[in-house]
């Protein structure tokens, strides 16, 4: 994935490890814009409220 | 057939489905990764070291994310993540040099697997039973108020209060009002990461429960904390297997992606449930686990392949379990908080 498949020693483990690292900061950045945008709204239907 | 990036749509989607799955419990109790992941892999015919380095490398982005959404919360203590680091180190180190002594005699596989079962199966007995038993001063219920504020000291469990009054100076104050000596918690860090370095899991069911158990730090934080030192033992191990190449980006990608919006979901949960009915559950799930390595290490030992499968669908059925009754208990507290709230309104 991503012409990753051979990557090994220090210089093929950093960009692995940075691939990940960088998709880890990403999600967490994707899913916290989304749950600022929508959060309250599926919180609220959950609940029940209006 | 649809690919994306070169990977078959349904094996993304079977990665990330089961990514939010795993996530959910890992952000919820700050454990059950590598435990769950990489026997799955195992089971699903990937290579043994590319099963641990992919699971370490999920593991490792796993705590990333859930780190630094339990640090939004306040629930990330640093200064004893860096002590239960220094000692976790030190502790490893020894276990691996008890392990390759066991190797050398030929013992290493049949012992560890009897002091996984023992362990998870132990610990599962004592959560469990603590747990229905009820006022059993604590148990793991992440009680949120409790992470920026004083612990009640009818929340520390008795041998957390034996442990913190042992004043043998340097004393060390922790999140939650506590103040327990430098000492006492380098050795909760030295013997989990000398157990976590023995049977070769990032420690987080043992670590987990032996900060709330030992050392009385309220669960949210000892769940951020945790998680906060999965960051660094993790990193350093999925590094150094891909320097063999063996981290499988086809599996870590989409189960990364899955987990990532369940582990929010798990974080989240933590202040929402108070949950005494999840801490069977969990309690329970660490049986299963028990049961499901006992199975696995039998079926390798007779030559009985389908205990393997058996074995995947124990862990897997126990994770679902958990998972469902997080979800669940959380959208109760999410509808009786909208009806208590309504009730006052009008």
């Amino acid at each position: 994935m991503f012409g990753l498949e051979n990557a090994a020693g220090i210089d093929g483990a950093l960009l692995v490890i940075g691939v990940v690292l960088a998709e880890a900061i990403l999600l967490y950045v994707g899913y916290g814009l989304l749950e600022q945008l929508l959060g309250s709204t599926v919180v609220d239907a959950i609940g029940g409220k209006e | 057939m649809i690919e994306l990036f070169g990977v078959s749509a349904s094996l993304l989607a079977l990665f990330a489905g089961f990514g939010v799955l795993i996530g959910l419990l890992f952000g919820f109790f700050g454990m059950g990764g590598s435990f769950l992941v990489t026997p799955a892999l195992m089971v699903m015919g990937y290579k043994t070291d590319v099963a641990v380095a992919s699971g370490l490398a999920f593991v490792f982005a796993t705590s990333v994310i859930a780190t630094l959404k339990h640090r939004d919360l306040g629930q990330v203590d640093y200064k004893l993540g860096v002590l239960m680091i220094a000692g976790t180190t030190a502790g490893i180190e020894v276990g691996k040099i008890g392990l390759h002594y066991l190797q050398d005699i030929g013992l290493a596989d049949t012992v560890v697997s009897v002091i996984y079962v023992l362990l998870l199966g132990g610990i599962g007995v004592f959560i469990t039973y603590t747990a229905l038993k009820g006022g059993d001063g604590g148990g793991l219920s992440p009680d949120h108020d409790a992470a920026d504020g004083e612990i009640n000291a009818d929340d520390i469990p008795d041998i957390a209060k034996k442990i913190q009054s042992y004043r043998v100076p340097p004393m060390i104050s922790l999140r939650g009002g506590i103040k327990v000596s430098l000492w006492m918690i380098l050795v909760v860090a030295f013997a989990t990461g000398l157990l976590s370095g023995f049977l070769g899991v990032g420690g987080g069911f043992i670590r987990m429960p032996a900060l709330f158990y030992l050392i009385g730090v309220p669960v949210p934080i000892a769940v951020g904390t945790d998680l906060f030192e999965i960051v660094f033992s993790g990193g350093i191990g999925s590094f150094l297997y891909a320097m063999d190449g063996a981290v499988d980006l086809q599996i870590v990608v989409p189960l990364l992606a899955g987990s990532a919006g369940g582990a929010r979901i798990g974080a989240a949960a933590t202040s929402l449930v108070d949950e005494d009915e999840i801490k069977v559950y969990f309690g329970v799930m660490l049986l299963l686990g028990a049961i499901a390595v006992a199975l696995r290490k039998i079926g390798t030992f007779m030559d009985i392949p389908v205990l393997q499968s058996v074995s995947l669908a124990v862990i897997l059925g126990a994770a679902t379990l958990v998972a469902g009754a997080v979800v669940v208990s959380s959208i109760r507290a999410l509808r009786a908080d909208s009806e208590s709230s309504t009730g006052i309104t009008n």
